[in-house]
């Protein structure tokens, strides 16, 4: 694995620290006019997803990790694991509820997602940014509400509960940005 | 390499309007005061000694990475008061607020002491930022008031059990001066609001300026300026005496070889020109696209330069 120095390090590169692959999320170049020249960089452990900064001397270098993202399908969890196939290749990996994490509760079988393979492993899931999923449960809709704003809970076929528009009835499909857990707009399908 | 794609400024909607602007405010401020402006070469046969400045190469000549030696030498031959806009280069430093080709504004005010050059930086700084209050505050003061510890008295083993408690930092034992410098960009720089004069270094930081014995200690005749923790300039009390400044040179080399590094050309003939005779004088070293940042609100370099590094 190539090694990077601290002038290298940019948002989304994988190295290794302290034995754990980390990815770099800032690097901050800081140095008094006449001193010495430090990075202070922000950094997330994959592993345990940990955010915390570190500070280096600049010209220190650190080992970059086998750690890839990939787009993946999701295929079905068989409650412990879940399972995930790589589109061109049928090849099939399964990851444990450590790595899936918060993605689990918007994974539809047969959605795209991104998978970060660690070493030939599945370390983390990150769901598509959009997904368009069921109403399975919420109170009756409200018709031709469509302005007065209010919002009511609803569950979702995932088991995801999200707040949803009064006039929204169980079974339509809506569309769900993951990033921030909202209600975008009704789904196309 | 820059990609194709980066044709497009870096600079914001405004920046090089701003930058006229500040030229024009800049030239003036000067004029106003009978101080000449001055034009010295880029390409160099000496270069800096200062182990933590990384000079540029071009040919078989360096890149200034300060007009000082050049300007010295003008005022000795006379000049008076002098003052030059200029590019600057120092290798390895890019980031949110380094450019490794940058633009100095450094003056240069013989028969000044360093506190009549302070208020003389704050009064171009006010004219460029406007009506803001200043404070002037010694580098001892500065680490008591917002770390509660003597910068003075305290070695290197206290240092680095004060820095580690606080910081995750990577490297192993350091030098005093490398904690110091720790200290002061990750834990006060943070916390200065408005225009901070912060002066009176330990001697270790001299530099170029003279030293003075001060409370029990020697401290150097320095001064950084900050704007909102931001540094903004570097001034001296300058030293006049060759003999002490090519003992510096020297030291900087040792400090240089011990790292492995090869040793700088010492610029002989700004040593020549002490030896000839430089008036005593104050000077200041501004950072000019710093400046404009601050005059347009901007929070990254790139934003006031019309092609950042990455772009060129």
């Amino acid at each position: 694995m190539a090694s990077y120095s601290t002038n290298e390090f940019r948002s989304g590169l994988k190295v290794m620290l302290d034995g754990d692959p980390c990815s770099i999320i800032e690097n901050e170049f800081v140095k008094p006019g006449k001193g010495q020249a430090f990075n202070r960089v922000r950094l997330r452990n994959l592993k345990s997803g940990r955010v915390w900064e570190r500070t280096f001397k600049s010209g220190e270098s650190l080992e970059g990790a086998d750690v890839m993202d990939r787009t993946m399908e999701y295929l079905y969890s068989d409650g412990e694991f879940w399972h995930f196939m790589e589109p061109d290749t049928y090849e099939q990996y399964q990851a444990d509820k450590d790595a899936v994490g918060d993605a689990a509760q918007w994974l539809k079988e047969g959605d795209r997602c991104e998978v970060t393979l660690y070493n030939d492993s599945p370390l983390a899931v990150v769901a598509a940014n959009f997904v368009e999923l069921e109403i399975t449960e919420t109170d009756p809709g409200v018709k031709g509400d469509t302005a007065s704003g209010g919002s009511k809970p609803a569950t979702l076929s995932t088991g995801a509960v999200v707040k949803v528009p009064l006039f929204l009835s169980q079974g339509e499909i809506i569309r769900i940005d993951t990033r921030s857990g909202e209600y975008v707009g009704r789904g196309k399908s | 390499m820059a990609a194709a794609d980066d044709w497009q400024p870096s600079a914001t909607p405004g920046a090089l309007a701003g930058r006229t602007e500040l030229l024009e405010q800049l030239r003036a401020f000067f004029a106003q005061r009978g101080v000449l402006e001055v034009d010295t070469p880029l390409l160099c046969s000496g270069t800096i000694t200062d182990p933590a400045i990384t000079p540029m190469a071009s040919g078989d000549r360096w890149l200034q990475t300060s007009p000082e030696y050049a300007m010295k030498r003008l005022l000795a031959a006379g000049s008076g008061p002098i003052y030059q806009v200029c590019k600057a280069f120092r290798a390895g430093e890019a980031g949110g607020r380094h450019n490794p080709e940058f633009t100095l504004l450094e003056w240069y005010r013989p028969g000044f002491s360093l506190a009549e050059l302070i208020e003389e930086v704050a009064d171009l700084a006010r004219a460029v930022l406007g009506n803001t209050l200043h404070r002037v505050v010694t580098y001892r003061e500065l680490f008591r008031q917002y770390l509660g510890i003597d910068p003075f008295l305290v070695d290197a083993e206290e240092l680095e059990a004060f820095a580690r408690a606080r910081l995750d930092y990577s490297g192993g034992a350091e030098t005093r001066d490398t904690w110091l410098d720790l200290l002061l960009t990750h834990l006060v720089e943070p916390q200065l609001e408005g225009l901070v004069f912060v002066h009176d270094y330990p001697a270790s930081q001299a530099a170029l300026a003279r030293l003075r014995e001060e409370d029990g200690v020697t401290v150097a005749e320095r001064f950084e300026l900050y704007v909102d923790g931001l540094e903004l300039a570097n001034g001296y009390f300058e030293l006049t005496d060759p003999a002490e400044q090519r003992a510096r040179f020297e030291a900087d080399n040792r400090t240089l070889a011990s790292r492995g590094e090869p040793a700088r050309p010492i610029d002989e003939q700004l040593l020549a020109a002490m030896e000839a005779g430089l008036p005593s004088c104050a000077g200041v070293a501004l950072g000019l696209d710093r400046l404009l940042m601050k005059k347009l609100g901007a929070e990254r370099v790139r934003d006031v330069l019309s092609f950042d590094w990455s772009r060129c």
